[in-house]
């Protein structure tokens, strides 16, 4: 299988590097080749982060390009529309709805954009989006939106959910392993189309 | 076994196999998990120094005296350990040592963007550049048999994309290399300069060996496709081209200094147009011309910033796949954490009108909007030397309207020797040390401040107080920088004060203090939208349309709005009535 592209994006402390690591072991445990480049430092404090990843027979630069992305997982809207340009044009947008204020919105000096559903809508076709904010807390912990993702991603992609069970057991902490397969499951049936 | 890791633990993993017994570093992005991973094998002595150059002796220490060692660090970390680089090319080793440099192209994280390939010519140290995860363990391994057999330290040269980028390696077992014989060699280990010149001798027969072993070693490689393009390059730009030009011929050099010239030749005459990729300087490239060899290299690929397969598409086929343009959205900059003890510190410091000379960490961003708290940010440590060269070039009136902002693990990093210089050359600069009592910015490292080590051990920490006592700073304030009154009333006395002081603004960090407070919230009718609360710049505290409104899951508590807000209308959530 030639290498497939999935780009993550959100905020700093959004949780994107866990759910790369999920996917990892997801990958990995499918006998593929599986390469995640991460950011660390600076601007994890907040900023927009990124992780990349890859899997396929085979995977060479661990850097997803500009026009190379399958799918684009997006864990803030702003974010969705700041990457959405790493997209293939057949590519697929994931996008959860939740907004959240960089700084410069937050002082005033600049407007959060209300027109990014009609730019995503313009800029891929049908983006996939889900109020994984909304879902994460109606089971009661806010900070399991990341899994939530996880499940509305699961859904387009072709891998028997067993495994995905297995990478997320195998990844979180022991303790939230329950509300994280809740969670996840939320997000899979939440994301039909 | 198989297993996902990343570049980092990779060295780390190489170290443990190789048989390391004492591993040392300064944290640094994005070199960071090659100690912390290291730190997790029992047979290894891992510790965080106070800086780099510490962190390199000990290392040639524990060389010397015949146990294989290893040190890391980012590429800014190479300068400060450059003074003992230099000289352990002279000397050699006893066991093997490996110096780990990581370079950080594009500056994720970084204050400037270096080429430590450059450190490794200057040195004459020879150096190996990994691709990917299970080649950071086979080169590590194979540089302690190049280091013993050579009598050299070896340099490996990471990268951000490298050290960062998890990928599948196969673990092996570890090697049980016993401590070699540990003899007195004043001749080799004693650098002055009778002995001095004759290890020179050592060097240039080393290095000649060396280059003309290196063009039979293992990592190396060429792979040969269609010849009309060939392709010279090392590390992540390896895979990049590789991914851009499927069909070219490449040769992936694992051993960059020297260079293997007699592979090299070979393979220039095999193919028709031959390219040097590589990231940054045109190190490679000016040595293959330097050999009559006609390469394309910088004439076309940028020195400064990543390089990236698209790239190389668009400079070698003449077009870059299909992509669309970025849209034109808000940035979205790093910012301190809601709860941030450093936050305070800059809104006072803003609201003094002082001029700050800054140091590097997670308070650096108090450089950033809407703070903007901070003059300058140029290396570990030099807040304080240069807040000092400030006052001794415009005179005492401009020093009363600075400070010198530096963190705890920085201060104990690179600081120290500028406070001994504030005061034997009788200034008067005032010194603000945040002490959080952790290494933010790389992600919670201990340090000697804070009383644990990098094995988990519980050491007596070390007391700034007394420290800056000896040092002979006669005024030291330890303050809660979430009382914004005493801070502001400290940093008035203190800039005012015609001798040094020293100011630390103590409380953890507010990723590590888990103790529960109440958020606060906003009364929108005692409200009077004043904005001040704004110029903390903290994230929950949110402009919506015309309303100042907290976030509630954002907000740590801290409490610093409500001590700046003149209105009463901040208060803990719930608390609404007993306002």
């Amino acid at each position: 299988m030639s290498a497939k592209n999935i780009l993550i994006a959100g905020v700093g402390g959004q949780g994107t590097l866990l759910a790369s690591r999920v996917l990892g072991k997801l990958f990995l445990s499918l006998g593929y080749d599986v390469k995640i480049s991460e950011v660390h430092g600076m601007a994890q404090r907040g900023g927009s982060v990124v992780t990349h990843v890859k899997y396929g027979d085979k995977v060479y630069s661990p850097l997803v390009e500009p026009g190379g992305a399958d799918i684009l997982l997006a864990f803030e809207k702003m974010e969705a529309v700041r990457w959405i340009h790493f997209l293939k044009d057949d590519g697929m947008a994931i996008v959860n709805t939740q907004e959240i204020d960089p700084m410069p919105v937050i002082l005033g000096t600049e407007q959060y954009p209300g027109d990014l559903d009609e730019l995503l809508n313009e800029l891929c076709s049908n983006p996939v989006t889900i109020d994984a904010l909304s879902i994460a807390a109606d089971l009661g912990n806010v900070r399991v939106v990341n899994t939530v993702l996880m499940g509305a991603l699961a859904r387009h992609l072709d891998i028997d959910v067993t495994k995905w069970e297995d990478a997320i057991k195998a990844t979180v902490p022991p303790k939230t392993i329950d509300i994280n397969l809740r969670a996840f499951y939320s997000g899979y049936n939440d994301c039909q189309e | 076994m198989k297993k996902l890791i990343l570049g980092n633990e990779g060295i780390a993993r190489g170290a443990y196999e190789a048989g390391v017994k004492v591993a040392t570093a300064y944290p640094g992005t994005p070199s960071t998990e090659i100690l912390e991973s290291a730190s997790k094998y029992d047979e290894i002595y891992a510790e965080w120094s106070p800086n780099e150059k510490v962190a390199m002796e000990v290392a040639i220490g524990a060389s010397f005296a015949g146990a294989r060692a290893m040190v890391a660090m980012k590429h800014v970390g190479l300068n400060v350990a450059a003074d003992p680089l230099f000289t352990v090319s002279y000397t050699g080793v006893n066991a093997g040592l490996v110096i780990v440099a990581a370079d950080d192209p594009g500056m994720h994280s970084s204050q400037n963007e270096q080429d430590s390939r450059c450190y490794a010519r200057a040195s004459q140290i020879p150096m190996l550049e990994p691709a990917d995860s299970q080649e950071a363990i086979d080169f590590v391994k194979f540089a302690y048999e190049l280091s013993e057999k050579y009598d050299t330290p070896i340099l490996i040269r990471m990268t951000t994309r490298v050290s960062h980028s998890q990928s599948v390696a196969v673990l092996g077992r570890r090697d049980d290399i016993p401590l070699r014989e540990y003899k007195k060699l004043p001749e080799k280990n004693v650098m002055m300069p009778a002995m001095a010149k004759k290890r020179q001798e050592a060097i240039k027969t080393r290095m000649k060996d060396i280059a003309e072993a290196a063009s039979d070693m293992w990592i190396n490689r060429i792979e040969m496709n269609d010849p009309s393009i060939g392709i010279i390059t090392s590390g992540i730009t390896y895979q990049y081209a590789r991914e851009a030009l499927p069909n070219a011929s490449i040769l992936k050099l694992g051993i960059i200094n020297p260079l293997p010239r007699k592979l090299i030749e070979s393979f220039a005459a095999k193919v028709d147009r031959l390219y040097v990729i590589e990231e940054l300087q045109p190190v490679i490239e000016e040595q293959v011309k330097s050999w009559g060899i006609s390469v394309i290299g910088k004439e076309v690929f940028p020195s400064q910033g990543e390089l990236s397969a698209n790239i190389i598409a668009e400079k070698v086929l003449g077009e870059a796949p299909k992509a669309g343009l970025p849209q034109r959205i808000p940035a979205r900059p790093p910012v301190m954490c809601p709860g941030c003890p450093h936050r305070g510190v800059f809104y006072v410091i803003r609201k003094l009108g002082l001029h700050a000379t800054g140091d590097i960490g997670c308070y650096t961003l108090g450089a950033l909007p809407p703070l903007q708290a901070m003059d300058t940010c140029v290396c570990m440590g030099a807040s304080i030397g240069m807040a000092h060269g400030m006052e001794k070039a415009r005179g005492r009136d401009f020093g009363r309207k600075l400070v010198a902002v530096i963190g705890d693990s920085t201060f104990i990093h690179s600081g120290i020797t500028g406070l001994i210089d504030v005061v034997y050359n009788q200034g008067n600069s005032t010194v603000v040390i945040l002490d959080n009592s952790t290494t933010g910015m790389t992600g919670h490292q201990d340090h000697p401040g804070t009383g644990h080590t990098l094995k988990g051990n519980e050491v007596p920490p070390l007391d700034l107080v007394k420290l800056a006592e000896a040092v002979g700073i006669k005024h030291i304030s330890v303050v809660d920088p979430f009382d914004l009154a005493r801070v502001e009333n400290v940093l008035r006395e203190e800039v005012q004060r015609d001798e040094p002081s020293v100011i630390i603004m103590q409380r953890p960090c507010a990723l590590l203090d888990r103790s529960p407070k109440a958020p606060v919230e906003i009364d929108q009718d005692l409200c009077r939208k004043c904005n001040v609360c704004l110029r903390l710049g903290c994230p929950a505290i949110q402009k919506k349309q015309d309303a100042v409104i907290i976030d509630q899951s954002l907000c740590n508590g801290c409490g610093l709005c409500i001590s700046v807000c003149r209105f009463n209308a901040i208060g803990r959530t719930g608390e609404q009535d007993e306002r």
